[in-house]
């Protein structure tokens, strides 16, 4: 129950924080959804990062682990905004953009978990180094 | 109306938690059934969902709510990206490409079939 939450106040920052993104970044040329985009992407970099050095290099409390992850990270992303931006893009005679929207998300997406994990797992290997663990 | 936002938020968040653990319960952890299931299903709530804020049968304030809100939270692109490395980091490329490939078909799918079944309510 008290997992439930941290998970909870975790998802309403990450609601509100990808909420104002989506109010400041403006949409990009042909109703490209850049607010959406960045906002995956960076989701991605840092989730992968903070999933690897928690516990990797940093011991927190487990719940504090679930609200900044699952909570937060997971909320301040999103698949259903982006599905639908790809069909509504295809469905306004957008083909090319939604393809290409598609793409980026994807593509950036996987690359930006695999520099996250990557990142993380270069400090934990750095952090056993210095510890001689 | 932020607030609607937020409280549809919470309850995604914590929706997603929830039936993530009772999924991998109950189908066990070799394959994300948990996420792969909610983002599909909550792409094919947010077509629904949207197409009824076109139409001007969903009020400003709960397309907050239950789109901005609890959809947006509800489904998740960072796990997503996540669960797929992890797939390819313990050496199983062919379900990391199955798993990318069957939700973002399918959730493309689920999002127009969303918006095909508002409209078809609608008239």
């Amino acid at each position: 129950m008290k997992d439930l939450v941290f998970v909870g106040a975790g998802g309403l920052l990450g609601t509100l924080c990808r909420y104002g993104m989506q109010q400041w970044i403006p949409v990009g040329p042909d109703g490209f959804p850049s607010a959406v985009l960045l906002i995956n992407l960076s989701g991605c970099l840092f989730l992968g990062w903070f999933f690897t050095v928690t516990p990797g290099v940093w011991r927190i409390p487990p719940r504090l682990r679930l609200a900044i992850g699952t909570g937060f990270t997971g909320a301040f992303t999103t698949f259903s905004t982006f599905t639908v931006d790809a069909v509504r893009l295809w469905s306004e005679g957008q083909a090319t953009v939604s393809l290409l929207y598609i793409a980026s998300s994807l593509l950036g997406g996987l690359l930006m978990s695999l520099a996250g994990i990557r990142l993380g797992q270069y400090m934990a290997s750095r952090s056993r180094g210095g510890a001689a663990v | 109306m932020i607030w609607l936002t937020g409280i549809g938020g919470i309850i995604g968040a914590v929706l997603r938690f929830g039936l993530g653990k009772a999924v991998s319960v109950r189908l066990g952890t070799a394959f994300p059934w948990g996420t792969w299931l909610i983002n599909i299903s909550g792409s094919l709530l947010l077509g629904i969902l949207y197409k009824m804020f076109l139409q001007g049968t969903l009020s400003p304030a709960l397309w907050g709510m239950l789109g901005v809100g609890f959809c947006g939270a509800y489904t998740t692109f960072s796990t997503f990206g996540y669960e797929t490395l992890q797939l390819i980091d313990s050496g199983r490329g062919g379900r990391a490409a199955l798993y990318v490939l069957s939700s973002v078909l399918l959730g493309i799918a689920g999002a127009a079939l969303g918006m095909e079944l508002a409209s078809w309510l609608n008239h």
